[in-house]
């Protein structure tokens, strides 16, 4: 009882000493942003950028250290674009947003003042240097014999997609499927804004809806990021359909094998325009806005195009891009969110916020 | 059994322990299978599916896993958060024990109901709560920006909700210790002229030492395995702000699953070591108990 100092005594300087250890550690590994010939810049992205970044943030170290002589490192952070968007408006320090559509940036506008409103006008294209469509994957054999959007919502097919709520991509699959009813149901999307057609567009609105509905009853779970979705489908062997990237779907087969999976491509999908964007306010803080716009802009570069299509993203000047790698996209009738749905902000106002069309057709 | 036998000096506890199991040899077969089958199913066999994933690729690759800058980063950044955070979850249990255990005052139930309330509170709330405190648009948010403090997507919020979560742990443990101890050793002391401080280092603490690094064990364990509430204060900047456990799920989502897996058995590895401490700290923490018990009743008997 009265002996046995000499054990617990060791252990506490011990603790003491490894936490002053850590500290120093610690220390030594953190931040130190422009100080001198090292930069670091922070690149906040949406779930399936993973690999483009990767390759593109090496291309733009080397590009800046042999422009400039100085070394650059990027650090990324990945996730639901939504909940992204989030992070940098509670206090994530991004210099760079690469996001999956325009309205989480928008957001981030409307509830800070990090970013001026005008901030999608900055860089060619609306901001976005490469753009996407949402394709369906499938099991090898297509063994439900899904072709188009219509055949997601036959018999027990179980369809696999993201929260619309946080993932980008969950919402440009919506918006897709959405969208496909009312060209099916129209003809032709220009007539959405003649007002004598206004009856027909009211009852094909109303199609969608049912249609969309219908949809989501099929979809067994909700993951938060597009990449959790690929790996419920791809890994878990959920589902029969994943409602995808094209870039996701291309490298779900790529990566476990084209002997497990095909891709299907539909009649009519979406155009998605994932945009890049400094975070102003953040860049003047760390200073560090010089290299932020020219890493935005290489994205643009000859360079920085090819690795978007060598990545499956659909690069936005596919002259910069040799013709064997645009070869891969398949040919694919797209509509935009401004044509079909007057733009993000109606878009999201009306189906993705609080008891939006969303919170009332999903019941899980 | 022979050793258990050779050590507990009472004689005649083996023969009674025969006799108090009498259902039939069936059931008790079937139980134990079960208990087993069980353990098999859940914990034996989910551990050997690491370790497979990890060599899946031969050791070459596992052992490549470990030289990527980021998971060194996660590495470093897990082991610092628990040498920040368990020491100081330490230092507070103790001294909340102690107050606890050793004193009479008002309110005690409230605090011994507050040191359980991270036990109560989902992980994911503790993190939003953070959020809430220290974020851009937080209740201190503004005037942490104007100081340039960063709190909420780096290393500091990390650590914070670390030891939120990892709070209760050393307190847990020592408090039915301290209690069942009573204040006589220590009244002792104080008689023959040891101070108050003389009296913490040579009394108080060298009798709770085992029930004490068994907290810090389970505390540990805890601070290095968090995912949930480190997970919603992260920030998830790779090489930066990502814990093992969240680089586990990185990886995994890149398509690395090798890498994956080989963080994870680390992760498993550093668990069973704990496993191993904890169980032999337990031992001596129940043979601590049962003797101030036995103290206990000694006295009692004898008043």
């Amino acid at each position: 009882m009265r002996s046995g100092k000499t054990p617990l005594g060791c252990s506490l300087w011990i603790g003491i000493g490894l936490a002053g250890m850590a500290m120093g550690l610690a220390g030594c590994g953190g931040g130190g942003n422009a100080d001198g010939q090292r930069i670091e810049i922070l690149n906040v992205s949406y779930d399936p950028t993973r690999e483009l970044y990767k390759q593109f943030n090496e291309a733009f170290a080397q590009h800046w250290k042999d422009s400039t002589g100085t070394e650059v490192s990027i650090r990324m952070s990945h996730g639901g674009a939504g909940k992204q968007a989030r992070a940098v408006i509670d206090g994530l320090e991004a210099d760079v947003m690469t996001l999956a559509l325009a309205y989480d940036i928008d957001a981030i506008h409307e509830k800070t003042d990090l970013i001026p409103q005008d901030w999608q006008k900055r860089l060619p294209h609306n901001s976005c240097p490469y753009t996407s469509t949402i394709v369906f994957l499938v099991r090898k054999g297509n063994p439900k014999g899904i072709h188009d959007w219509d055949d997601l919502v036959k018999g027990d097919v179980s369809v696999i997609t993201p929260n619309p709520k946080t993932s980008g991509g969950a919402r440009w699959n919506y918006l897709a499927a959405w969208g496909y009813v009312l060209q099916q149901e129209l003809g032709d999307l220009a007539v959405l804004d003649d007002p004598q057609k206004a009856e027909a567009v009211a009852k094909a609105q109303e199609k969608a809806r049912r249609f969309v509905t219908e949809l989501y009853r099929h979809v067994p779970v909700l993951d938060s990021g597009a990449r959790g979705s690929t790996m419920t489908f791809v890994k878990n062997g959920m589902g029969d359909v994943l409602l995808a990237w094209e870039n996701e779907a291309f490298l779900a087969v790529n990566e476990l094998g084209p002997d497990q999976f095909e891709i299907v491509v539909p009649s009519v999908s979406i155009l998605a325009e994932p945009p890049v964007t400094v975070v102003d306010k953040m860049v003047d803080k760390h200073g560090t806005r010089e290299v932020a716009e020219a890493y935005l802009k290489y994205l643009y570069s000859e360079r920085g195009q090819a690795l978007a299509a060598k990545n499956y993203y659909r690069p936005v000047a596919p002259s910069k891009v040799p013709e064997e790698d645009m070869q891969r996209f398949p040919d694919v009738q797209r509509f935009s969110v401004d044509d079909v749905f007057g733009g993000w902000q109606k878009a999201q106002q009306m189906h993705f916020n609080d008891g939006g069309v969303f919170d009332e057709i999903y019941k899980p | 059994m022979a050793t258990g036998t050779a050590t507990v000096p009472t004689s005649g506890a083996p023969a009674q322990q025969r006799v108090a199991t009498t259902e039939p040899w069936l059931v008790r077969g079937m139980l134990t299978v079960t208990a087993l089958g069980f353990l098999g199913l859940f914990l034996l066999m989910p551990l050997v599916g690491v370790f497979a994933q990890a060599l899946a690729k031969g050791w070459g690759v596992y052992l490549q896993s470990f030289r990527d800058p980021d998971a060194l980063a996660a590495i470093r950044l897990t082991l610092f958060t628990a040498a920040v955070a368990v020491p100081m979850s330490t230092a507070f249990g103790l001294a909340a024990a102690w107050a606890i255990g050793k004193f009479q005052f008002r309110g005690k139930n409230v605090l011994i109901t507050l040191i359980d309330l991270p036990f109560t509170v989902s992980p994911v709330v503790a993190g939003l709560v953070f959020v809430l405190i220290f974020g851009r648009n937080g209740w201190l948010g503004p005037w942490l920006q104007a100081h340039g403090i960063q709190i909420i997507y780096a290393v500091p919020g990390i650590v914070l909700v670390t030891l939120f979560v990892t709070f209760p742990f050393v307190a847990r443990e020592l408090i039915p210790l301290m209690q069942a101890q009573g204040t006589e050793e220590e009244e002792a002391a104080r008689v023959l002229g040891a101070s108050g401080w003389h009296t913490f280092w040579r009394v108080t603490l060298p009798n709770v030492k085992w029930a004490l690094l068994y907290g810090v064990i389970l505390c540990n364990a805890r601070a290095m395995g968090e995912f949930g509430a480190v997970s919603v204060v992260s920030g998830h900047i790779r090489g930066n702000t990502n814990t093992m456990p969240l680089q586990v799920e990185i990886l995994y989502n890149d398509y690395n699953f090798v890498a994956a897996f080989s963080i994870a058995s680390l992760l498993a590895v550093l668990a069973l070591v704990t496993l191993v401490l904890k169980s032999v700290f337990e031992w001596k923490v129940a043979r601590q108990l049962a003797l101030a018990e036995r103290i206990e009743d000694a006295e009692e008997s004898l008043s």
